[in-house]
């Protein structure tokens, strides 16, 4: 399954679905941070709305695509966490989501907007 | 007076984890379970179905539901016949991994459960799943 990684202004815009397998995890992760190399984008948003079981092997990818990003020099926010996941990632208790997050994709574009002109590091 | 229903799933390859969890998801939301306890029967059956496409190359994933007028009953059960853990105390602690991952599969699970238990040996690792609720 491809995950569209859509191009909006300088800002990557990509929105996972539910159910990917491991592998379609981990081109989904190589397919973003080269598609960041080629756009020069500024800003990366990774919209996980449509997720509806976020496992520890998932929460690894989505936060280390994440910190390639940033490290890179991209701002990152994440946004849609469905309640449900973000109660499931608590009880399993681990600090799985290392990176910022917003309630929804509105909130996250503007979150995201104010990131990259203040530069914030 | 109970009616019970069961579903097995052959574990292959890794699109086996995703029929896993969808079928878990399902059947519970038929008897009545909430959605809380849904996505954590399902997170628990995707780290663990995951374990066993990766350690030990196949297995099964048996989900039996059960309903009586007092209460609804989930219970999962994981086989395979792979290597085996060597340490499970140790595979119990949070932060151990010997496959490169985070270490939260087995202890992240038994947290999302009520009822976990694990007996492990080489050719044969069993872990059963529970979650009971009462029938309102």
């Amino acid at each position: 399954m491809e995950i569209p990684i859509l191009k909006l202004k300088n800002i990557l815009l990509t929105s996972i679905q539910s159910d990917m397998t491991d592998d379609d995890a981990l081109k989904y992760q190589s397919d973003v941070v080269s598609t960041l190399e080629k756009s020069g984008s500024k800003g990366l948003i990774i919209d996980i709305t449509a997720m509806d079981i976020v496992d520890s092997f998932m929460a690894r990818v989505i936060n280390e695509t994440a910190r390639m990003a940033r490290l890179m020099g991209t701002r990152v926010v994440l946004c849609g966490m469905q309640p449900m996941v973000a109660l499931t990632l608590v009880e399993m208790g681990r600090e799985l989501i290392g990176v910022d997050t917003a309630l929804n994709l509105d909130k996250g574009f503007d979150k995201l907007l104010e990131m990259i002109e203040e530069g914030v590091e | 007076m109970s009616s019970i229903a069961e579903k097995s799933i052959d574990l292959k390859i890794e699109d086996d984890i995703l029929i896993a969890r969808q079928i878990a998801r399902k059947e519970m939301a038929e008897i009545g379970f909430g959605s809380a306890d849904q996505t954590r029967m399902a997170t628990a059956i995707s780290e663990l179905t995951r374990n066993v496409i990766k350690y030990a190359g196949q297995g099964v994933c048996h989900i039996i539901t059960e309903v009586s007028s007092a209460e609804i009953k989930v219970k999962v059960e994981i086989e395979d016949y792979g290597p085996g853990i060597a340490d499970l105390n140790k595979a119990m602690e949070d932060g151990y991994t010997t496959g490169g991952g985070l270490g939260a599969g087995l202890p992240g699970a038994k947290r999302l459960v009520n009822d976990f238990s694990i007996e492990s040996r080489p050719g044969l690792t069993k872990i059963n799943l529970e979650m009971c609720r009462p029938n309102v």
